[in-house]
């Protein structure tokens, strides 16, 4: 019975919490439900995955109104895959939310906070697993406006400018994403993608349908910062709350990437592609992003704003893979958005364990501490190194793929670049590690929140999280059995045409 | 002249939505922008309910003796867009208003320069 309806209880099981935690007290009351009821989540992601990772595909009808009028729930191995990478660091965060949230967050609005984590991981589940394309704009705009409300909790005030800016710039991004949906509803009068794929075809040369292409792709490119639209999230990454910046930088992005390789390859189609300037213009997008980014990522003096233009540079890898658009070049993608998830959730959460403790993000305030907290700062070493792409991490296996997929296209600009932004990285990184070991300890404690010499080692609950996700990122750079076998099969369903 | 005239409610979209979008760009006023994006927002529901409208075709309620309806589907969703284009107004204007508290102004400029001069 429950298992008929795991796909739409995913959804809405988040769903139903948050207006409960809305009207609990603040307390721990808030933060045990919703960490129970993301696990329960990610054990149902889980069943969904196995039950799809044959290859077969789960339809399942909203209210029993049969698609393509009623709206359908379309899960196969790809959605699967994202609601799981989605599901499973939700799982991680929230452990480590408890004491993060209770340092950083006044107590009278902890309740409400949790209220709004659930209405986010709500809605990027919802754009997930939704087989209708006007339904995804509703999750869409579920996750964006809870998620620019807990931006704006950050402690400094620019936070309130950093969410205020992404709320401009993210409802253009939706906005032009419902523009290209209705162009294409006039056009073939429907809304579910399945059954639009099947009507775009003879459709192709009209010049509404390019329109409706174009508007659509740069809504998301806005969504997911593909560089140069990329200019809300340096800010809103630094100034959230840490526990925001550990979500957001590991799912909201990866959806959003999600969503362009079921427009792009599901709903056009590659030969529509292929007919388009779109993927010429993703790769040169994509290349001078990962060169430019990472660049800007060495020059910064904040841990946070130089993870997240590293976040930007790695966005370019992923885009880069659709831009590619082979088989080895889509696996890459899935891949990487995988992989990435894993190792900005465990570099956040390293540099927030920090921020716990200091209670600044700011190199500066960091120096020297990698010695008295020593996992701390292990993590962010494999974290590191994960981000490089070094053999034997997670990071390593998608680079890995996705330069396979620049030789096998003879793009081999591309693969100098990939190469390049990984150097680029070790400086970004090495400049972390620099600070936080090789630096003497800051003991006047001038300029800093609190003495840097009396600092110890982060909580247990911070660590704990962690360390679950740096393993995991050690783990996926030796058994690639899940993220490889799961994207290959994910391919083999993306693109028919070329296996 | 019939490109112009036979759809002009389609003009009136493109106008719209270029004044909305330049008023979000150009302005540097907090509230302005927002204002400027609720008519961005607007013109969507213009494009939405215009594409709906069947040539001769009625009120989609059901009559004896009418056969021929207008698409109701499309007013239905952004009726839903409506209710998402109210959220983030009134998201944007609480904003403004912590910003307000935060910065003391609401011009974008002086927001810009406070900031730097930390």
């Amino acid at each position: 019975m429950i298992e008929n309806h795991l796909s739409l209880l995913i959804v809405v099981l988040p769903l139903l919490t948050a207006p409960i935690l809305a009207a609990l007290p603040n307390g721990r009351m808030p933060w045990t439900i919703s960490t129970l009821v993301s696990w329960a989540v990610f054990a149902m992601a889980c069943m969904q995955l196995i039950n799809v990772s044959t290859g077969n595909v789960i339809s399942y009808e909203l209210g029993g109104w049969a698609p393509p009028w009623g709206i359908e729930y379309r899960i196969d191995v790809v959605n699967a895959l994202v609601a799981l990478i989605v599901s499973g660091i939700a799982a991680v965060t929230l452990p480590y939310a408890l004491k993060s949230v209770e340092k950083e967050i006044p107590q009278h609005q902890h309740s409400l906070f949790y209220a709004a984590f659930m209405l986010c991981f709500t809605g990027l589940l919802g754009i997930t697993l939704t087989g209708d394309i006007f339904n995804l704009f509703v999750f869409l705009e579920i996750s964006s406006l809870s998620s620019y409300a807990l931006i704006s909790l950050g402690k400094k005030r620019q936070a309130l400018t950093a969410s205020y800016q992404y709320l401009i710039m993210g409802t253009i991004g939706a906005t032009f994403f419902i523009i290209g949906v209705g162009l294409l509803y006039a056009m073939t009068g429907t809304l579910n993608m399945m059954d639009l794929s099947q009507r775009l075809p003879e459709l192709y040369e009209h010049r509404t349908i390019h329109t409706a292409f174009a508007f659509i792709m740069v809504g998301f490119a806005l969504k997911l910062a593909l560089f140069p639209l990329h200019l809300w999230l340096p800010n809103a990454y630094t100034y959230a709350p840490t526990v925001v910046t550990i979500f957001l930088a590991a799912t909201a992005t990866k959806v959003a990437v999600y969503v362009m390789l079921r427009v792009v390859f599901s709903v056009f189609g590659i030969t529509f592609i292929e007919d388009t300037p779109a993927d010429e213009l993703f790769m040169i997008l994509c290349v001078v992003g990962i060169l430019m980014m990472s660049f800007y990522a060495i020059y910064q003096h904040d841990s946070k704003r130089l993870l997240a233009y590293s976040s930007v540079a790695q966005i370019g890898y992923m885009m880069l893979g659709i831009g590619i658009g082979s088989a080895l070049g889509v696996t890459a993608t899935l891949v990487h958005v995988f992989n990435h998830a894993l190792m900005k959730g465990a570099l956040f959460m390293a540099i927030g364990a920090i921020v716990y403790q200091v209670g600044s993000s700011r190199l500066e305030h960091m120096s020297g501490l990698g010695k008295q907290m020593p996992w701390t700062f292990a993590a962010i070493v494999i974290g590191g190194l994960s981000l490089i792409g070094v053999p034997g991490t997670a990071g390593f296996i998608s680079k890995w793929y996705l330069i396979l997929a620049a030789i096998e296209k003879q793009h081999w600009l591309i693969v100098v670049v990939i190469l390049a932004g990984s150097l680029l990285a070790v400086i970004y990184v090495w400049k972390l590690v620099e600070v936080l070991y090789f630096k003497p300890v800051n003991e006047t404690g001038q300029n800093t929140p609190s003495q840097n010499i009396s600092i110890k080692e982060a909580p247990l609950m911070l660590l704990i999280p962690t360390w679950v996700l740096v393993i995991a990122n050690v783990y996926f750079g030796f058994n690639t059995e899940l993220t490889v076998g799961t994207a290959e099969q994910a391919v083999k369903l993306l693109l028919p045409d070329v296996n | 002249m019939d490109l112009i005239i036979g759809h002009y409610n389609y003009w009136l979209v493109i106008i719209i939505m270029m004044a909305g979008f330049y008023t979000v760009i150009s302005r540097g006023n907090l509230i302005k922008k927002i204002v400027g994006l609720n008519i961005f927002q607007v013109s969507v529901f213009i494009l939405y309910i215009s594409i709906g409208n069947v040539k001769d075709g009625a009120v989609p309620i059901i009559e004896k003796g009418v056969t021929l309806y207008s698409n109701p589907l499309p007013h239905v969703l952004i009726l839903t867009a409506i209710v998402v284009g109210v959220a983030t107004t009134a998201l944007g204007l609480a904003l403004v208003i912590r910003i307000k508290e935060a910065y003391g102004t609401i011009e974008e400029d002086e927001i810009h320069n406070q900031d730097q001069s930390l």
